[in-house]
């Protein structure tokens, strides 16, 4: 701490459900060095003044996916958020939108895990490779087609960014259909038809109004609104019964 | 027993919570003068079909001051609406690769609105001029 000048107001909410009846902002002052992060903010609290707040975390480095909070109102990841860009004002900590409080800034997740195993999120072939015929190949151009919705990491800000999902909590939401569309746009998969279901369900990709927000916030770039609006016209094809013959790979259920 | 009781907050007012959501809102609102607008001219199409006295009427009731300000609303509310109409147009499509590289989304929303002015001064020319 010794290189610590300055002290920054973090307001958090607070939510203890054994004795809450809802939630209320609490204020800590946290001495912050320049190079101190929302998270790091949040476990010098844990750690030093209210041993309490709980919140999740994990490996401070933007990959896990753990971190993400409401922070100023803007779903963010408490890792990759400095207090220096809040300082001198106060900074707001909450937990992600949409999502119902657990505790503190831990939220409830059990409806996305669903979610997400309902899109099938692997490679479903049409009929499984054996050792003797070898890897799949594919071109660095097919790999284009998929690698960034690959790049998802379940950090769930996209869903807290999506008012969509506030209002309607049956929609598939931002990264389940995003992935679903990285997985349909693999050279390697055929399985468009078992996700079909689901994808071109009212709750699927036309639940979306295209508000764009879950682009804007995503940390690692997947533009889940592109993937989600451009199978509006794929599940249009499906409807009229003519997607299986633009489809050139096939179909696997 | 389990100690879970999850809090859930309401919607409320939503859209105030953030200037995003708010320019989404009036993204989607600018449509409604797109749609009084439309109506405008079926009603002009229609009296066209009356005889000339007909059209004449209605051509007349457009130049009051009501309906001057309606149009400049209206003008002020379409163009925001092509604006922001070609700026999402991108993320309806699939990805497009030109010499390996990918078409950037912009130069996509580009193309929409020069389409659009270009357009719209055809149309002004030919509407004052011809």
């Amino acid at each position: 701490m010794a290189e610590s000048t300055r002290t920054i107001e973090i307001e958090v909410l607070r939510y203890r459900p054994e004795q809450d009846t809802e939630p209320y902002y609490q204020t800590f002052s946290v001495p912050f060095a320049d190079d101190w992060s929302v998270l790091q903010g949040l476990q010098y609290i844990k750690d030093d003044l209210d041993s309490s707040l709980s919140f999740r975390w994990s490996c401070r480095m933007a990959i896990c996916g753990s971190c993400g909070y409401m922070i100023d109102g803007v779903p963010k990841l408490g890792c990759r958020t400095f207090l220096r860009n809040y300082y001198p004002n106060k900074v707001r900590v909450g937990p992600l939108e949409n999502f119902p409080i657990e505790r503190d800034l831990v939220v409830g997740i059990d409806d996305f895990i669903g979610k997400l195993e309902g899109i099938k999120p692997y490679i479903i072939p049409k009929e499984p490779r054996t050792p003797e015929q070898g890897e799949y190949l594919q071109t660095p151009a097919q790999r284009d087609q998929y690698e960034q919705f690959s790049s998802c990491i379940n950090c769930l800000l996209c869903y807290a960014a999506c008012p969509q999902y506030g209002l309607n909590p049956g929609f598939t939401g931002p990264a389940a259909l995003a992935l679903a569309h990285r997985y349909n746009a693999d050279s390697r998969d055929q399985g468009w038809e078992a996700r079909s279901e689901v994808v071109n369900a009212q709750d699927g990709v036309w639940r979306c109004m295209l508000v764009g927000y879950c682009s804007e916030v995503c940390p690692k770039g997947v533009d889940p609104a592109h993937a989600i609006n451009q199978n509006k016209v794929n599940s249009t094809l499906d409807y009229f019964g003519v997607l299986k013959f633009l489809l050139p790979k096939g179909a696997a259920k | 027993m389990s100690a879970r009781k999850p809090y859930i907050r309401p919607m409320d007012g939503w859209w105030r919570r953030n200037p995003f959501f708010m320019r989404y809102m009036v993204r989607e609102a600018s449509a409604v003068f797109l749609a009084i607008y439309a109506v405008i001219l079926l009603v002009g199409v229609f009296r066209l079909s009356q005889g000339e006295a007909a059209y004449g009427a209605w051509l007349a009731a457009l130049t009051g001051p009501l309906a001057i300000v309606f149009h400049w609303a209206a003008l002020l509310a379409v163009c925001y609406h092509a604006y922001t109409w070609w700026k999402v147009m991108p993320k309806t499509m699939p990805m497009l690769h030109v010499g390996g590289r990918r078409i950037p989304e912009v130069a996509l929303s580009a193309v929409g609105w020069a389409a659009t002015l270009g357009l719209s001064v055809v149309v002004y020319a030919l509407a004052r001029w011809w």
